[in-house]
């Protein structure tokens, strides 16, 4: 049943994500071209989802636990540290460049060809590299 | 350059938004994409199922927009290889430092109010922002 809610969760998200042509690169990079063509939908798109989310938490919190779950598993740092806002800002300068984020990459390996593999795959490079130095950086940062 | 769009970009949010809620109601779980896959491989066992089931519907999704609009959804992305390797590695590794993108902390994060989410959310898209800003500068220069 876990899974089955999982897969149908991640369905959605990724339908939502076409309807909305949110895994079109060239979209998301209008969106943040603020000053030259500007193309606002990508925000027309996060107050939605921002209104059915902060809708649907507030009803789905007001039971003790989850459906098929002993907990509900939410962050509990409220820090603002140095990890987070480095790690959002290169974040940033990453999604600007290319116009692609986690979700529309996975979504998109179906359609977006040669490119998003390759970026897909440069992503989990990624991800493996910061598994590796999580460690180091704990004690810089 | 691409026009606005309003209604389907207000529908796809909502199903967005939708699912989200669905991943909290049903699992107790935030829909967010970079950590849902960093956990893919080195979660706790029985931890892990659920992350392959989301993503797999995540990749799955658009195939059976395909077949119902007999159309592949639209992709348009000019980047060299070099350029898509640097942004793919910067993308994940920042993603997992700064403990999320854009569907993490800019609708699970904020809708729960988060002050990390709103604070990571204001980053990334003004970094986003400043660095298209820039490549185009960079681009009329050399035209």
């Amino acid at each position: 049943m876990k899974t089955m809610m999982a897969g149908l969760a991640g369905l959605l998200f990724g339908i939502g994500l076409v309807v909305a042509d949110m895994t079109n690169p060239a979209k998301v990079r209008a969106f943040l071209d603020i000053g030259g063509n500007w193309d606002p939908s990508l925000a027309i798109v996060m107050v939605t989802a921002l209104l059915v989310t902060g809708i649907g938490y507030r009803l789905v919190f007001k039971r003790d636990k989850p459906l098929f779950a002993p907990t509900f598993q939410t962050p509990t740092n409220t820090a603002l540290d140095a990890r987070l806002l480095i790690g959002a800002g290169l974040f940033g300068v990453g999604w600007g460049l290319v116009g692609l984020c986690p979700g529309p990459a996975i979504a998109a390996l179906s359609f977006g060809g040669w490119p998003v593999l390759g970026f897909f795959a440069a992503m989990a490079a990624g991800m493996g590299l910061y598994a590796m130095v999580e460690d180091q950086i704990a004690k810089v940062v | 350059m691409t026009a606005f769009t309003p209604l389907s970009a207000a529908i796809g949010g909502a199903l967005i938004g939708a699912a989200a809620v669905l991943l909290m109601a049903s699992l107790g779980r935030i829909a967010g994409i970079s950590g849902i896959a960093g956990g893919l491989f080195s979660a706790p066992k029985a931890d892990r199922g659920w992350r392959w089931a989301f993503l797999g519907g995540l990749a799955f999704a658009p195939v059976l927009v395909w077949l119902v609009r007999g159309e592949a959804p639209a992709f348009e992305l000019e980047a060299s290889w070099t350029m898509l390797a640097f942004a793919g590695l910067l993308v994940g590794f920042s993603t997992r430092l700064g403990s999320g993108c854009t569907s993490g902390h800019g609708v699970c994060g904020i809708s729960r109010w988060s002050p990390r989410s709103i604070a990571a959310t204001a980053a990334f898209m003004a970094t986003g922002m400043a660095t298209v800003a820039l490549a185009r500068l960079l681009a009329e220069q050399i035209r």
